[in-house]
């Protein structure tokens, strides 16, 4: 069975190539776990300091909106996963649809948060600069700003992969991408995807649901 | 294509003064494309290494022009060269740019790059353009800390304490917090690249037990910047944060814990010590065995004590904080666990100076300065064991004990293993030989001037004289100057190589591919190699450090 | 029907199941239990997406580690913080 692969310097073989892809990626997501574990810690450290008052906190917040939100990206990465798969077919319209459909529903997850961030305002929760906010106490202040520092963050990653996937699906479109020579660039940008899941799968436990 | 042997060519090189080429460098990287372009957009690994040679040695002085304040105002016991104020932001931008713009780059970056394809026989590193990137993002960086210096600087020391720095402080944290949090994307992208280079680059016959030290030093050291240098960044968006929020994360009056800070921050930075030394270990047992013309003793040990020293190195954060209110029992976990971090170092000097014995030594610069290491390191590393006993953290920590123990890993350790890999490496990168009396001299004035400059400081630090204060009582003055004198004369040793080695480029006799008869893939290459390297890659069959030993045929 | 069905849709179908008895835990459970369980669900998806979604099922052991070994690390700092913040109140 021949490899169709393309082999660019300094490689000389593609499978060769391929392992260097992969591993590349799942190293640069270990660092995004090592960036956003950080942040995890700190919630961590809060949660033993001050448990019964995070869980106060905790339970302000919308769980159904989360909840739904987390079916929205774990529906997203199916989408993506879905999309990988056509690649490796080597059918790239149907891949560049299911890349759209991720993106718009990533969309969607993002104005769920919005949404939910303005419900949060509208309740006090929410920390901004000179807005007088209706905390039970200072620690729901704290939880509040980690809160939104972590989903934050995730949504500016989220941001990214959602312009990745939107710039991967034109090149499909429009063929610049050979397919299934070149999967291997839809799968690096589907790993990114993945993981923007994952820390998600672990943000809403962790803030939503501390009982 | 040129004709090598094409006497028209040599002539017409002769004449102009200072251009004389020799033959192996006409066709080598150096020349592959000679416009500012060719440099600005490469993705040849030896030219990054070259740009980045360039630009750790533009920080360097800048971090040395702030040690030169430093030292200057230490030498009167009264605060009179600078304010207060003027006195903390000399040594945090000292700090600043020692750590983040020249140690933590100075070898993985500048030799890593360099010889990493090299040593195992590959034509670049597995993402030449994502190294280029590496490059550039550095450099973004080092604009953001130009421009920190221009604001003014900042006051909080490199360490960018809680709540000092989140709610005290006066000078530009956030902009000093942005340009670290750049520089750190660039070490994750550099120790991502030599990760995934070792792993799948790697010629035929090269397996890991065949790798030149140099390579699992650099290898571990990537295992650190990965994993550690992330939670910097978190940490450094978190005060910032703070900062211009309030957010309270490290503030108890709303519930927040300023250790936390401490913590986030040391699980960084101690594994970033790490990272300023792994890749000097590393030089040193290549400049052994090339000195001695021996294997390295042990080889097993030794590539095992890099990646043990990397992977105990994260667990050791907390015996920076033995006196901030940590729990004693954390305390004592983390003192334990500092000494044993001592043990896989102590391994590769004993391994070193077996190497030694009935080794074939030639007393050569890169040889010198290996031994300037040896005896520097193992002082510095004492002390650090020193520190790591609680009881005797409790009265030094916070003085000059402290810096002293540092700056004799760091400087003693670390800038005599790059002076080592510059001295040993140079005629490889450049194509000439230096003046090889000029390098001895530079590593003995080294030497002195350094043990000149630090050695009082362990005492100043013993007697009790506190980090980071520009006054100090009278009785002290005279350790002070000591230090400042020898500072003087390290000067004076950095300045030096600068001299020799840019003349060499120019006027040195051209290198052969193998001046100092070493193994290593490297050697076997013209000097300087071509842009591609290898004509035909490598099969490798020998094994590491392939010298003849005297005693092979003795039983001992 | 599974037979037929696409093993990533499938997957997604668990996934979606695991959400849903995470979210009814979290009325049951509480405290320590509720956390360990919470936490155990988050692994066992994000094993399920790492395993199927981001083809570690096809993948060297060397390149599995690669993917793994961050999220082991970060035990390091999350043990050692609970260390201190758990015996800092004993002494």
């Amino acid at each position: 069975m021949s490899d169709a692969r393309p082999v660019t310097d300094p490689f000389t073989d593609p499978l060769q190539q391929h392992r260097a892809a992969m591993m590349g990626m799942y190293v640069f997501l270990g660092s995004e776990i090592m960036l956003f574990g950080g942040l995890f810690c700190v919630a961590a450290a809060v949660r033993l300091a001050h448990a019964p008052e995070i869980v106060h906190a905790s339970r302000a917040l919308h769980f159904g909106i989360g909840g739904l939100n987390t079916a929205i990206l774990l529906t997203s990465s199916l989408f993506v996963a879905l999309g990988v798969e056509s690649a490796n077919g080597g059918r790239a319209k149907i891949t560049s649809r299911w890349l759209v459909g991720a993106a718009a529903l990533g969309l969607a997850f993002l104005m769920m948060k919005a949404y939910e961030y303005r419900m949060e305002f509208t309740e006090g929760l929410l920390p901004i600069e000179g807005v007088h906010s209706r905390y039970a106490d200072d620690v729901q202040h704290l939880f509040m700003n980690l809160y939104l520092i972590a989903t934050g963050l995730h949504a500016v990653h989220l941001s990214i992969g959602i312009l990745l996937l939107i710039a991967l699906s034109f090149r499909l479109a429009f063929g610049s991408i050979k397919l299934p020579e070149r999967a291997i660039v839809l799968v690096t940008a589907g790993l990114y995807w993945h993981l923007v899941d994952v820390i998600w799968v672990f943000l809403y436990p962790v803030f939503y649901l501390a009982r | 294509m040129t004709d090598v042997a094409d006497p028209k060519l040599e002539e017409a090189n002769v004449g102009r003064v200072g251009s004389t080429e020799t033959v192996a460098q006409r066709v080598s990287y150096l020349r592959a494309g000679h416009s500012l372009k060719s440099w600005l957009l490469t993705t040849d690994h030896k030219r990054i290494g070259v740009l980045y040679t360039l630009s750790i040695t533009f920080f360097f002085f800048i971090g040395a022009a702030a040690a030169a304040l430093i030292r200057l105002d230490l030498l009167t016991p009264a605060g009179d060269l600078m304010t207060n104020e003027g006195y903390n932001r000399a040594f945090t931008v000292h700090g600043v740019v020692m750590v983040w713009f020249f140690l933590i780059p100075s070898i993985p970056n500048t030799f890593g790059n360099f010889l990493i394809p090299l040593m195992i026989g590959a034509k670049d590193l597995a993402f030449p353009k994502l190294n280029l990137l590496s490059w550039y993002i550095y450099m973004l960086a080092g604009l953001f800390t130009v421009f920190v210096l221009i604001a003014g600087g900042v006051d909080t020391g490199w360490t960018f304490y809680t709540p000092l720095s989140t709610m005290y402080a006066n000078g530009n944290v956030i902009l000093a917090a942005s340009a670290v949090f750049i520089v750190g994307f660039s070490s994750i992208l550099t120790g991502l690249n030599f990760i995934v280079t070792v792993h799948t680059l790697r010629c035929p016959g090269m397996t890991w037990g065949r790798l030149p030290l140099f390579v699992w030093s650099i290898y571990a050291t990537s295992l650190i910047l990965v994993l550690a240098t992330p939670v910097l960044a978190i940490t450094l968006v978190l005060i910032s944060l703070e900062r211009l929020f309030g957010l309270g994360i490290f503030n108890p009056a709303i519930g927040g814990d300023p250790l936390l800070f401490q913590h986030l921050f040391w699980f960084y930075s101690h594994p970033a010590v790490y990272i300023m030394v792994l890749p000097a270990l590393g030089v040193v047992s290549e400049l052994v065995a090339a000195g001695a013309h021996k294997p390295i003793f042990g080889y097993q040990f030794v590539a095992g004590s890099s990646i043990a020293i990397a992977a105990l190195g994260f667990f050791v954060w907390g015996h920076h904080m033995f006196v901030s209110g940590q729990s004693l029992y954390a305390s004592a976990a983390f003192s334990f666990l500092s000494i044993a971090v001592a043990i896989p170092s102590g391994v590769k000097v004993y391994n070193w100076t077996a190497t030694l014995f009935k080794g074939h030594i030639s007393l050569d610069p890169p040889f010198l300065f290996a031994m300037t290491f040896i005896g520097l390191f193992v002082f510095g590393g004492l002390t650090g064991l020193m520190l790591a006993m609680l009881a005797i953290d409790v009265h030094v920590h916070d003085t000059y004990f402290v810096i002293a123990h540092f700056h004799y890993i760091m400087v003693g350790g670390t800038i005599s293993a790059f002076f080592g890999a510059l001295h040993y490496w140079w005629p490889k990168i450049v194509g000439r030989m230096y003046s090889l009396a000029w390098g001895r001299v530079t590593a003995i004035f080294f030497f002195i001037g350094f043990n000149l400059t630090f050695f009082p400081q362990f005492l100043l630090g013993y007697l009790g004289m506190p980090r980071r204060y520009h006054v100090y009582p009278p009785e002290f003055q005279v350790l002070n100057v000591i230090s400042t004198g020898g500072a003087a004369v390290l000067g004076v040793a950095y300045v030096m190589p600068l001299i020799y080695l840019i003349y060499s480029m120019c006027y040195g006799k051209p290198a052969p591919n193998d001046p100092w008869n070493a193994t290593g893939l490297e050697w076997t290459t013209p000097s300087p190699p071509p842009k591609h390297n290898f004509e035909a890659l490598p099969v490798v069959d020998r094994p590491p450090y392939d010298y003849e030993i005297e005693m092979r045929d003795e039983h001992v | 029907m599974l037979r037929l069905a696409n093993p990533l849709v499938v997957i997604w179908a668990i996934l979606l199941v695991l959400l849903s008895a995470t979210i009814a835990a979290s009325f049951v459970l509480s405290g320590p239990v509720g956390l360990v369980v919470s936490l155990s669900i988050a692994a066992i998806k994000s094993a399920m997406i790492y395993w199927r979604y981001m083809h570690l099922n096809e993948e060297t052991p060397l390149n599995r580690i690669a993917a793994l070994a961050a999220g082991l690390w970060l035990l390091i700092l999350l043990g050692f913080l609970g260390v201190d913040y758990w015996t800092r109140a004993l002494v």
